[in-house]
């Protein structure tokens, strides 16, 4: 039936569409194959022949370009580009990227101290987690890798809740909430601290218990997006997680569960370069992770990462899309600035001068400071201020959090089971 | 009903009572290479029974995330040999989901069913028994039914349990064994053994197909030797229930635990340890394990492979002449 209306109509449709210059077969007989592949083996996308031999070299294709609404030191390119957001929302996203960035620097301090076992600091990539969050609904769910502490500040998830994390003190509330409830006969003041620090999790947050192993989330993720499009909410889910992690068989399986099954998901690569010492010229060798979406059938957009407007805008139009049950990967290109982690001395694989140029030409506050400055919002004394209060605040609820007694040990046999 | 028959009804009935349970896996749309996800897509919508890509790491992973927004999540692995590209999902995620967030998220509402074990002529990767990779991990339950009214009872425990579960499907038993199931909705207890034949001489303990080569031992063993064998069906392998065993072997005496699986390591070490412990006074011999060889499961050579009724003869005679 197909096949009878298809005859000259599908060679009149690839010589419209097919973009790699193919000599198209004239052929009558050839037109059954040509409409079977293109129907059932390409997802009907039109596919012709050539007599050509020509193997295709990555080079050919174009690399994706990256998005970007603002330069290096936070101009617009094109004025009629601003967003207009309002200043109470401006202020809201500079202030939780300083807050991000102040707390970093306290509680990496404090793992050099041996105050905390562990940290993982989020310079440069502050714009990157404000920026996307932001444009994302509250009910949406997160599900992130580790370096993604900027979004659940956005969120509200409180100083005193992460450092009580960090701590694994006994009001670590990434489990409390569930266990207050089973245990509040025994009358007892139960919570986790199972988990190393900066594994945070919150469900009031909608933001998934974050876990070590790298790329698990993305499948999961996945699997979450199908039960919400199955429940029809409205809701979508967002899932963070970095270049290496895109190497990982999850991430795959991940990409391709996503678009096969339709699901109402926003992939978020983070590329910083890095992954702890590895470069990503030895983790990939094609158009970095966004030159994998079209093969996946992905809707796929590469943006500037340090750039905050651009990184709201993509994500609000990805979450519009996204919402449809077209599937999104964002990459976001940024800079790693810090040390992989506390574990981690950077300066034996990288150079300071690297980093350094990154810090002082391309830094994702100061770009965004200059968008509150150019409006007349902002100002040095009011930057000061700010700088001195936040830090106030971290360090109360940091040495709140220091005293603050651990779990009870029987702690460590609850929650292996529903029931024990 | 044979047992495919039980598993495809045990489904049916967790898709009717339950709107949020999705089937998917490979192939289950048209009805799965075992037929266990016949006419359910028919039944109950494209969205609900469905195909998933090639990936047991992306299948686990995906049936993770579905749970972890409460839905019912029954993910179909096509033979247990190709689990172990998900042993990362299933032992670092599905099982640690709980605990890690102290019960804030949990994935419990996902269960995988997998075929399992020998089957004549399945070779390496055809007729593994990986239970007890699945042993050592906390957090998990692992359970094996022997015939059609346990598969369809135990399935529905492990659909409606609130903890991930792994329900390994003895494949040689899919048409082999038919038994009056009941149609309608009922559920067998986890972590529960089935005492199936009493004794008073020795406890023989084994589950899925090896039950029956244990009563088929137990049978020659009472006709021509007069040893009464008690014959116990472990069905939850995680968490396993040691108190129904204990109790046999503190009346009987003797042990023999048998499995397909390879010997070293294989659960029934567990057994045997966690026996000798709990009845050291009662026990009068040695703790038997007849089991699969410390070899990779062989093709052409299978019948010499398998803990055979003979096998498992000849250890009831050495124990009881102990």
């Amino acid at each position: 039936m197909l096949l009878r209306h298809s005859g000259n109509n599908i060679f009149k449709a690839l010589i419209r569409t097919c973009p790699y210059n193919c000599k198209y077969s004239t052929r009558e007989e050839d037109s059954f194959r040509l409409h079977q592949f293109s129907e059932k083996y390409l997802n009907k996308r039109l596919v012709g022949f050539t007599e050509r031999l020509n193997i295709l070299k990555p080079e050919q294709v174009s690399t994706l370009p990256i998005y970007r609404v603002t330069d290096s030191l936070g101009k617009f390119i094109d004025k009629s580009l601003d967003p207009n957001f309002d200043k109470d929302f401006s202020l809201q996203l500079y202030k939780s990227m300083v807050t991000l960035n102040q707390m970093d620097r306290i509680l990496y301090d404090s793992q050099r101290q041996g105050r905390i076992s562990f940290y993982m600091t989020s310079y440069g990539e502050e714009a990157c987690q404000i920026g996307s969050a932001a444009a994302l609904q509250g009910e949406d769910l997160v599900y992130a890798q580790y370096r993604e502490t900027g979004v659940l500040i956005w969120r509200g998830f409180s100083l005193p809740d992460i450092m009580n994390q960090c701590y694994g003190n006994a009001e670590d509330k990434c489990g409390k909430a569930a266990v207050e409830i089973i245990f509040t006969k025994l009358n007892k003041n139960r919570s986790k601290g199972k988990q190393m620090p900066i594994h945070f999790g919150s469900k009031k947050h909608n933001f998934m218990t974050i876990s070590s192993p790298l790329s698990t989330q993305m499948p999961h993720a996945v699997g979450s997006a199908y039960a919400f499009k199955r429940a029809n909410n409205s809701r979508v889910v967002m899932v963070y997680f970095g270049d290496g992690a895109a190497s990982e068989g999850d991430a795959h399986a991940a990409f391709n569960f996503s678009a096969t099954l339709n699901c109402p998901i926003i992939f978020l690569c983070r590329n910083n370069g890095y992954a702890i010492s590895t470069p990503t010229s030895e983790q990939y060798a094609g158009d970095g992770i966004a030159g994998k979406g079209p093969g996946y059938g992905l809707n796929t957009i590469r943006v500037d990462g340090n750039d905050l407007i651009a990184m709201y805008n993509a994500t609000q139009e990805a979450r519009k899309m996204a919402i449809e049950n077209n599937p999104v990967i964002i990459e976001a290109m940024t800079y790693r600035i810090g040390h992989h982690s506390t574990s981690d001395d950077s300066s034996v694989y990288r150079s300071a001068e690297e980093v350094k140029y990154w810090l002082d030409k391309e830094h994702p506050i100061n770009r965004f400071k200059t968008y509150l400055v150019d409006k007349g919002w902002w100002n040095v004394e009011e930057d000061k201020n700010l700088l001195k209060k936040v830090r106030e605040n971290i360090l109360y609820a940091f040495s709140n959090a220091e005293k603050i007694l651990k779990p009870q040990p029987l702690e460590v046999f609850e929650d292996v089971y529903k029931v024990i | 009903m044979n047992l495919c028959q039980a598993v495809n009804n045990a489904m049916d009935i967790a898709l009717k009572t339950d709107p949020t349970a999705c089937v998917f896996g490979e192939d289950v749309a048209f009805g799965g290479v075992f037929r266990c996800s016949v006419g359910l897509q028919e039944k109950y919508g494209k969205d609900r029974v469905f195909n998933t890509p090639l990936s047991e790491q992306g299948i686990a992973g995906f049936g993770i995330g579905l749970a972890a927004v409460g839905a019912t999540a029954i993910a179909e692995i096509q033979f247990a040999d190709y689990i172990f590209p998900a042993f990362d999902q299933i032992v670092n995620e599905a099982a640690k989901f709980r605990y890690r967030s102290a019960s804030m998220f949990d994935c419990g509402k996902l269960t995988i069913r997998t075929t399992w074990g020998a089957v004549g002529h399945g070779g390496l990767y055809h007729s593994q028994s990986p239970e007890a990779y699945f042993a050592h991990t906390p957090g998990l339950k692992v359970v094996i039914p022997r015939g059609p009214i346990q598969a369809k009872g135990l399935l529905l425990s492990c659909i409606r349990d609130e903890n991930p579960c792994i329900f390994f499907e003895p494949k040689v038993l899919y048409r082999t064994a038919t038994e009056e199931v009941p149609v309608g909705d009922y559920m067998v207890e986890l972590s529960k053994a089935d005492i199936v034949k009493y004794g008073k001489n020795i406890t023989l303990v084994g589950w899925g197909t090896q039950l029956h080569v244990l009563l088929d031992a137990a049978e020659i063993a009472e006709k021509d030797h007069g040893i009464s064998c008690e014959v116990i069906d472990l069905r939850t392998i995680l968490p396993w229930d040691v108190d129904t065993i204990a109790t046999s072997v503190i009346k009987t005496g003797r042990l023999l635990v048998s499995h397909e699986a390879p010997l070293s390591s294989g659960f029934a070490s567990e057994i045997a340890a966690v026996i000798q412990e709990r009845c050291f006074l009662n026990l009068e011999a040695p703790i038997a394990r007849v089991c699969g060889w410390d070899t990779p499961f062989p093709h052409i050579f299978e019948p010499f492979y398998l803990p055979s009724k003979w096998r498992v003869l000849e250890a009831i005679l050495k124990t009881i002449k102990y």
